[in-house]
């Protein structure tokens, strides 16, 4: 017998973040409207005042674990979400914060603030998946608002997402794209990379640098010779996997087996 | 009797906030805007990275305004190695930072401000007895996007800017298909002010100094000189010299003053009150036909000012692309030299100055950034100093109401306030 269901409370929560891959929701703007028929926005501080309480079906979270009051606040998120979804690059990887795991991070608030002692901050950035468990990752920094409404859809009809998990170079040469690397020795991280853009940088005839982070499988081994090939230094190549998903394994590997190269140099330059 | 109002976390705002105001008898004893986003060491992040790396990274700072982040990033670099993007390269960044102004406004003023002043939670909830306002506010911002996406690549971190120009600049019907729904959204836009000029705007003003850019003969974006309505007419290189900030205890970020005077507005309203000889004639009728002219000292009106200015973005952009062929390169040729440059643009909250050093390979030595919503935040207190004997004698529910409708006048990003890397000055010279 059909029972009438309560509509799903949707709920979205932020932690160190720049907030784009929340305000995605808000960029649907066609969609907004009939997605807030279907669910009860229980609690989404960017976009309105009122707060639901728990549990919620649907929990959109953003940003990374940076301070100690976070660690512990997302242990509650997860405990009032039947499905938590983690929403792009810092809630996945760790974000661009997580540069600050390889430096000194005490110092990094010395510098900047006369009195660091009113600041309250961890010496890491982790993804929320370090913390608690999460169900389905939405890669990208930001995320791309029509992998979040085709996740949010499937949810809401209790199926379950897919979420591709091939690289960019597979959607470039489904787009037609000519190969930057290969046409104009462009380099380009496509190859290792996630897809989920739609291969956006080479058809603005630039190389993809990695923001949806690693694709599922990676030779960054085998790439290295393409972008050294198309004129990229050990050093370049080492700071373009330390951007928005630095802290990523297969980032952070592919980003320290180029140091390594440089550094011997450096030691006979010393 | 002692009363406190009390909002633990500021909602409809970017970022995460709280605000306290302590009452001793009638009198305020204590505002404080709190600031808790976690701190975000930005500028120590930029150290040592190459220059055409840093669009990218700035514009992590804000989902928000990204665009403002790396116009002033690629104008500061710009500086450093001395080239200077003009025509049509300089029209088309116009028209990225137009797209950016209707989007951020058309969010701000549909879905974040007016839902307080027709008493609704969200702009969702105002939708049931207002739809065809929302959906129109939401038609402005989509169309906003649509300039941003068809420019940069995407909405949120555009991935097509480049310091001297852009990766690939479009065809011209790229753009030109973006002309119907631009014309539809501006005829929208100026209903939209005619709607939003009924508001009931509560009796509140202050004598503000405001601060902007102008512009010899534009309504400001990237350019121009920093002038306030006290006197203030310097040369952006020249800011560290008028302009302080301040730490203090409940914040994470850093509040600024005028160097021997004291807050300052800076954002639509500020830009509104210098320039508004500067906007063109589709703006400037819509702002007299609804008696919204300067001087306009009260900050609650700073909602007009985003709908003119979202008039005034889609009239230049539908303008710059009527005019629009495609130059020879989509970029000027740089070479990396050791300088230091500033740059300093109109983010949709007010001036974003930067600050970069590179060594003569082009990596950055030293970065700083100050966003509009740390050189706001000393004049949101002020605000709430002077509105609290009114807060006092509303009842707790309106007065927290009330306060919090204060805060957003302002459009606080307070993600993007957060990033300081630099000795704060404790006390003003
Ligand atoms: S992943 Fe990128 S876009 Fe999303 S919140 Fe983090 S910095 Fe912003
Ligand atoms: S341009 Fe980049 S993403 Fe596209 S095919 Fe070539 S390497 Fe792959
Ligand atoms: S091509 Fe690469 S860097 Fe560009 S948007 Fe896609 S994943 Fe991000």
């Amino acid at each position: 017998m059909p029972t009438r269901k309560k509509k799903p409370k949707l709920a979205v929560f932020k932690f160190a973040s720049c907030d784009g891959c929340q305000l995605s929701l808000l960029d649907c703007e066609d969609e907004l409207l009939v997605l807030a028929d279907a669910v009860r926005i229980a609690s989404f501080a960017e976009a309105s005042s009122r707060v639901l309480r728990g549990p919620y079906d649907i929990s959109l979270v953003e940003g990374s674990i940076t301070t100690p009051h976070d660690a512990e606040r997302i242990r509650e998120v997860r405990a009032q979400s039947r499905v938590l979804v983690t929403i792009g690059a810092c809630a996945t990887a760790g974000g661009v914060q997580a540069l600050r795991n390889f430096r000194d991070v005490k110092e990094f608030a010395r510098i900047v603030y006369a009195r660091p002692e009113y600041i309250d901050t961890l010496a890491t950035s982790t993804p929320i998946a370090n913390h608690v468990k999460v169900d389905y990752e939405l890669r990208g920094c930001p995320i791309d608002k029509r992998q979040l409404l085709a996740v949010l859809s499937a949810l809401l009809s209790d199926r379950k997402p897919s979420i591709a998990s091939h690289s960019v170079c597979v959607q470039c040469k489904l787009r037609g794209n000519v190969c930057v690397m290969v046409a104009h020795g462009t380099p380009c991280l496509g190859p290792v990379t996630h897809a989920g853009c739609g291969a956006l940088c080479p058809t603005y005839h630039r190389g993809c640098y990695g923001c949806f982070g690693p694709a599922e499988t990676t030779n960054t081994g085998g790439l290295e010779w393409a972008l050294v090939a198309a004129g990229a230094s050990h050093e370049d190549i080492a700071r373009t996997y330390a951007t928005f998903n630095a802290a990523a394994p297969p980032f952070r590997r592919a980003q320290e087996e180029q140091l390594v190269q440089i550094r011997p140099k450096e030691g006979r330059r010393g | 009797m002692a009363r406190t109002i009390k909002v633990n976390y500021l909602a409809r705002v970017e970022g995460e906030g709280a605000l306290t105001i302590r009452f001793k008898g009638d009198k305020p004893s204590a505002v404080e805007l709190r600031i808790f986003e976690p701190p975000r060491f930005f500028e120590a992040f930029l150290r040592g990275r190459a220059y055409l790396e840093v669009p990218d990274i700035v514009a992590r700072i804000c989902g928000i305004c990204p665009v403002a982040y790396q116009m002033s990033a690629c104008h500061a670099i710009e500086d450093a190695l001395g080239i200077r993007t003009d025509g049509t390269l300089r029209a088309l960044r116009r028209l990225l930072y137009c797209g950016e102004w209707i989007e951020s406004h058309g969010l701000h003023v549909f879905m974040l401000h007016a839902p307080d002043f027709l008493g609704y939670e969200d702009a969702i909830a105002m939708a049931k007895d207002h739809r065809e306002w929302v959906t129109r506010g939401l038609g402005i911002k989509k169309a906003g996007n649509a300039i941003v996406a068809a420019l940069g690549g995407r909405e949120i971190h555009p991935i097509n800017v480049k310091v001297g120009g852009f990766y690939r600049v479009p065809t011209r019907t790229e753009l030109s298909v973006l002309l119907p729904a631009l014309e539809t959204a501006l005829g929208d836009a100026e209903m939209c002010l005619d709607w939003a000029a009924q508001f009931e705007f509560p009796a509140f003003e202050r004598d503000y100094e405001y601060v902007a850019l102008r512009h010899a003969d534009e309504y400001p974006f990237c350019e121009g000189r920093i002038v306030s309505n006290k006197g203030l007419d310097i040369d952006l290189h020249a800011y560290e010299e008028h302009f302080a900030e301040l730490q203090v205890p409940h914040s994470t970020a850093l509040h600024s003053v005028v160097r021997g005077r004291s807050d300052y507005q800076c954002g639509p309203l500020a830009r509104f009150n210098l320039n508004f000889d500067r906007l063109g004639e589709r703006a400037r009728d819509a702002a007299e036909r609804v008696e919204f002219v300067p001087p306009c000292r009260n900050v609650y009106k700073s909602l007009l000012a985003r709908m003119v200015e979202i008039i005034q973005a889609f009239d230049e952009a539908i303008r710059i692309i009527h005019g629009y062929a495609p130059p020879d390169a989509p970029a000027i040729a740089v070479t990396p030299r050791m300088a230091t440059g500033h740059g300093c643009t109109e983010a949709p909250r007010g001036m974003l100055w930067h600050k970069y050093t590179l060594d003569e390979t082009g990596l950055v030595e030293d970065a700083r950034i100050v966003p509009p919503t740390s050189q706001n935040q000393k004049c949101i207190e002020q605000d709430l100093w002077q509105l609290a004997p009114t807060l006092a004698a509303m009842p707790h529910a309106a007065a927290t109401r009330r306060a919090e409708q204060a805060v957003r006048n302002f459009d606080p990003c307070i993600s993007c306030s957060t990033h300081f890397l630099r000795l704060a000055i404790e006390r003003e010279d």
